[in-house]
């Protein structure tokens, strides 16, 4: 067992530095390939008015004229040591760990993500939490009255859910929820847990519940099938030849092996999801990962858009282990010995 | 019956002569763990397998679940490849036969499986299934592919007017029949069934087996029958090899294992089959052995079965049996065999 | 025939005739509906076993032996429950110890389930749940039907264990069923059955998912259990070995009737009905050498949606010819032979003894 994480450690480690490099050369090494200079790429952090001596010198100091490999280490070299950039009217600092530096803002990215961070997961743990417990529960119901109206119903708004994307439901929810009812926050808001917990969740309630939407639909329809499957086992018959009352034997016999690829899913989406849940975030204005990669897009900041993607790749890459870990307890038989 | 007989050729002047020999036959599976994935042990599935099997013979292993029959099965057919030892068939060295070299292999020796509903393929019309060994090596029946397939599944006891049916169509018999009818389409001259009967109904079952004798008769067929059916295998076999933990244990004539098996291991094992007559309830000695089969990844050293064996004394943990022709023809690996006629009983057993 | 002429010859059959059997069956019907047609798994059987005795019922694959061990237990599923997949619609009569089964409430038998009446199933693997420890499993199955804390079932589930024979069963007991043996695991089965003292035992092809050593083990267990227990046992298998080694009464199962009914000793050493010659035909001799082909049964069990007229075996059946058509038209019911001994067949006694001793017997 205890190789068996360590084994799985190295690879997390492995794999996000390969996901550094390929991320890396996305943005730094395919533009040169493309016929991009240095030049061009420096243009973007100095004045409209710029002279090409100014832009030349801005790159030099940038380090944008190094080949890129020795980019990238110097890159990886700031992650652990920290890195300092001399713009000529002063040298920036960027502690470590340097994840990047915006030349824009003129910022470091890393205490930015951590500024962001609590807003992400205050949406994904909320959401996630609703999209599980009412995808598993229709689930449940519909595979027990299957064909059943209640059935073909949730079946229905399940098909409706996974289908509508959640700038539309999130927006119409807004406007009507929020502009209209007025029983929910408006967008924008965000209080912190740590200062109110009440005021936390009024203002994340609309988000939640339009993000959990699209993911319980599809929950729902997972849990159903798990279930049609499980129900058929050879174990439920046992189960219920021992005299155990229907309701035990579907919810302690046929659920639990019905859930086992609900948790894969749910791992991997929660993991997604915690490196930015972009649409939400702008449809509800939440200035959480999602919304700072959104705006780094936009705004052609290469460093940030690095840095939210290898945090949104360590999610991954952390829920798969956990998500992989978990099975074990789940299910015995794949218990490591 | 249109099938033509085979052409005669130098192996029929010996009728007895061997067709496929196995010597000293390991298979073993290594088993990797730790960080670096290192091999750690290895389940010894088969460990030193020797026999021959005649032309012409039906050649049985018999052996409970574990013993490493089947895969002695997949190794003769080259499905897997040994970890040491040599195969011999038809005079030739095919242990270590690359894939490209191995298909004209698979002309002369053919494989029936357990399960006829999983190894024909649904969306294949009966037609196609039975004649896909001729387009897969190439070969042009005379009065082509058509004529030849619908002689094969009269030769099965199927309707040749059958031919564009899905297998979906036949009950479980008669898909083993299409399977049987695959295999006969190259004229191989050696099949190896694993566990041909074991998932058919016993009417069924009967129907097979007779099917294959007369086939067997019909085609010059060798027989290596891979079975867990002790009935089954007395009735179908000229030999019999007992398998236990990777290793024969006996081997013998079917009738002379069967009225007189020397091996405890054997023994039991006969003594354990219930037999559909009530009258016997009460007058056979039944031998029950405890425990389980230990892992083929630990086994026990020396004998392999002195662990559950009545018999054992401390040579048998010491000191491995070898698989030696104590009557002739009857071949046993143990220190204390039974059943040992009287005039070889008085020479000490090895 | 009326259903109290039937409990007349059932009752009639092994042995007392006086009392009530402990187990009876009278004229039991689970039919299927489906979209080809109506699936007649089992059409008119009915058995009576006393405690303390076996009754092996044979038969083919679509028999109705399991479908028949099921209804006994209610566990099939009623149509009303689920709409898309209609359930069995069951007709007859179960009485068990006197008391009606099938016109009960589901939560009446589920009751029953478990405690008066459990059941072993063929493959272990599949049939124990592989989340949960065998412990678990068996102390659950315990506890449903005795009010007592977690700490007494567990040693309850650690004595069965023991009993059934499985070696450290305080160990043993934390296990999951994937790391267990196949015999370890039926014997964990048939701990989990009889850890509430059933009278009645059901054990579905108990054996055939095991390896013969295992298999000779695991048949000496339910034999011991039984003469412990005192139970009465209904075998479920294919093979006539394994009845013979253990039934007291056999029942041959075909299309969805019995056929042949009778004491093992009866049945085996004169059987009557030409399935059931067939069957013994079709099994090589394991004690001599045999010469003969084997006596196999031509063709192919019939559709259950289209059960042939008259005796649904006079396709198959070599001497079908010598009724005068009757085979084909009429429904043989089951009339006694000999005492303790029925077979539902057409055939004249003096047709059945000379085809019995002159072609039968000496292909055997």
């Amino acid at each position: 067992m205890f190789a068996y994480i360590v084994r799985r450690l190295l690879w997390a480690v492995l794999l996000l530095i390969v996901l550094s490099m390929v991320t890396f050369s996305i943005f730094y090494l395919i533009p040169r390939l493309a016929g991009a200079s240095p030049e061009t790429l420096a243009a973007r952090y100095v004045g409209r008015a710029a002279t090409p001596e100014t832009v030349h010198l801005t790159a030099e100091r940038l380090g944008l004229l190094d080949p890129v490999p020795v980019q990238y280490w110097n890159w990886i070299k700031g992650v652990f040591t920290g890195a300092e950039y001399d713009y000529g009217a002063g040298v920036e600092t960027c502690p470590a760990p340097c994840f990047g530096y915006s030349f824009i803002t003129r910022q470091a990215v890393w205490p930015e993500l951590l500024d962001r961070a609590p807003v992400t997961i205050s949406l994904v743990v909320g959401a996630s939490l609703i999209w599980l417990i009412a995808g598993v529960t229709v689930g449940v119901i519909s595979a027990l009255r299957r064909g059943t109206v209640f059935d073909r119903g949730a079946m229905g708004v399940a098909l409706a859910g996974v289908s509508l994307p959640i700038f539309f439901t999130g927006l119409v929810a807004l406007a009507f929820f929020s502009y209209r009812l007025g029983i929910t926050a408006p967008g924008g808001q965000f209080v912190p847990f740590s200062e109110n917990p009440a005021l936390w969740a009024y203002s994340l309630l609309l988000p939640w519940i339009t993000l959990s939407f699209l993911f319980a639909a599809q929950y729902a329809r997972l849990t159903r099938a798990g279930m049609l499957e499980t129900m058929s086992e050879d174990y439920i018959r046992t189960a219920r030849a021992k005299g155990l009352a229907e309701r035990k034997v579907i919810l302690k016999h046929a659920l639990r092996g019905a859930l086992t690829p609900v948790v894969t899913i749910f791992g991997l989406d929660v993991g997604l999801l915690l490196g930015g849940a972009v649409l939400t975030e702008k449809t509800f204005s939440l200035n959480g990962l999602g919304k700072y990669g959104y705006d780094a897009i936009v705004q052609g900041d290469l460093p940030k858009i690095l840095g939210v993607t290898l945090v949104a790749g360590f999610f991954v890459i952390i829920a798969n282990l956990i998500v992989d870990l978990l099975y074990g307890v789940i299910d015995p038989r794949v218990r490591l010995e | 019956m249109t099938a033509p007989a085979p052409e005669p050729t130098a192996a029929d002047a010996e009728p007895d002569s061997d067709l496929i020999i196995v010597d000293g036959l390991i298979k073993h599976f290594p088993i990797r763990a730790g960080i670096l994935r290192r091999q750690v042990g290895a389940v010894q599935a088969v460990d030193g397998l020797n026999f021959a099997v005649r032309r012409r013979e039906t050649f049985s292993i018999v052996g409970e679940s574990g013993c490493g029959k089947s895969t002695t099965a997949r190794l003769l057919t080259r499905l897997l490849e040994p970890t040491a030892g040599k195969i011999t068939f038809e005079g030739r060295d095919i242990t270590h036969l690359k894939d490209t070299q191995l298909r004209p292999l698979r002309r002369d020796m053919q494989m029936i499986f357990q399960d006829p509903y999983s190894s024909l393929n649904p969306r294949h019309p009966v037609g196609k299934i039975v004649g896909a060994p001729f387009r897969i090596q190439g070969v042009s029946p005379p009065g082509g592919i058509k004529k030849a397939v619908q002689d094969l599944l009269a030769a099965v006891g199927l309707n040749p007017e059958h031919y564009n049916r899905y297998p979906h169509e036949f009950s479980g018999g008669q898909r083993q029949r299409i399977g049987i009818a695959r295999t006969l389409a190259l004229r191989p001259r050696l099949i190896i069934a694993d566990e041909p009967v074991s998932a058919l109904d016993v009417s069924i079952q009967a129907q097979i087996l007779n099917l294959l004798e007369d086939l067997q008769e019909e085609f010059d067929l060798t027989y290596v029958i891979i079975a867990h059916d002790l009935s089954v295998v007395r009735y179908v076999s000229d030999r019999v090899a007992v398998m236990y933990l990777g290793k024969i244990v006996e081997l013998a004539d079917a009738d002379a294992l069967y009225s007189a098996p020397m091996h405890p291991y054997t023994v039991a094992l006969m003594s354990a089959v219930p037999v559909a007559d009530t009258r016997r309830r009460k007058d056979r000695e039944r031998i029950l052995l405890s425990g389980d089969v230990p892992s083929p990844i630990n086994p026990p050293p020396a004998c392999r079965f002195h662990t559950r064996c009545w018999k054992a004394q401390e040579i048998c943990r010491t000191q491995e049996p070898p698989l030696a022709e104590l009557v002739s023809g009857h071949h046993v690996a143990c220190h204390f065999p039974e059943n040992l006629p009287t005039e070889a009983a008085s020479a000490p057993a090895r | 025939m009326t259903t109290s002429a039937l409990r007349d010859l059932v009752t009639r059959h092994p042995g007392q005739p006086d009392k009530e059997p402990f187990l009876e069956v009278v004229d039991l019907r689970v039919h299927f509906p489906t979209d080809d047609g109506l699936v007649k798994s089992v059409d008119g059987l009915s058995f009576a076993l006393d405690r303390g005795r076996t009754l092996g019922i044979v038969g083919e694959s679509g028999s109705g032996k399991s479908v028949t061990s099921l209804a006994i237990m209610g566990l099939h599923t009623r149509p009303a429950s689920e709409q898309k997949r209609p359930g069995a619609q069951l007709s007859g009569e179960i009485y068990l110890e006197g008391d009606e089964l099938l016109g009960k409430t589901p939560e009446y038998v589920r009751g029953l389930r478990g405690k008066r009446m459990a059941m072993i199933f063929q493959d272990p693997l599949s049939a124990m749940n592989p989340y949960y420890t065998v412990g678990h499993q068996i102390i659950e199955a315990y506890r449903i039907h005795n009010p007592v804390n977690k700490k007494v079932a567990r040693q309850h589930a650690i004595d069965m264990l023991g009993r059934v024979g499985i070696p450290e069963p305080s160990r043993r007991v934390d296990a999951y069923p994937h790391q267990f043996s196949g015999g370890m695991r039926q014997r964990a089965m048939i701990a989990m059955a009889l850890s509430c003292d059933p009278e009645l035992l059901i054990a579905d092809e108990p054996t055939t998912a095991l390896d013969v050593t295992v298999q000779a083990q695991i048949l000496d267990l339910i034999r011991d259990l039984q003469s412990e227990f005192n139970s009465a046992v209904v075998l479920i298998t294919h093979d006539l070995g394994v009845v013979a080694e253990l039934a007291d009464d056999v029942l041959v199962m075909y299309a969805g009737r019995a056929v042949e009914y009778g004491s093992a000793d009866l049945l085996f050493n004169r059987p009557a009905h030409p399935y059931t010659w067939g069957l013994l035909g079709s099994i090589p001799r394991f004690d001599r050498t045999q010469t003969e082909r084997l006596l196999a049964i031509q063709g192919t069990p019939p559709s259950l949606i289209n059960v042939p007229p008259g005796c649904p075996f006079h396709p198959r059946c070599d001497y079908a010819t010598r009724n005068e058509g009757r085979s084909e038209e009429v429904r043989p019911e089951l009339t006694p032979v000999e005492p303790g001994h029925t077979v539902a067949c057409h055939l004249s006694q003096t047709d059945r003894e000379e085809i019995w001793q002159q072609e039968i017997v000496p292909k055997l």
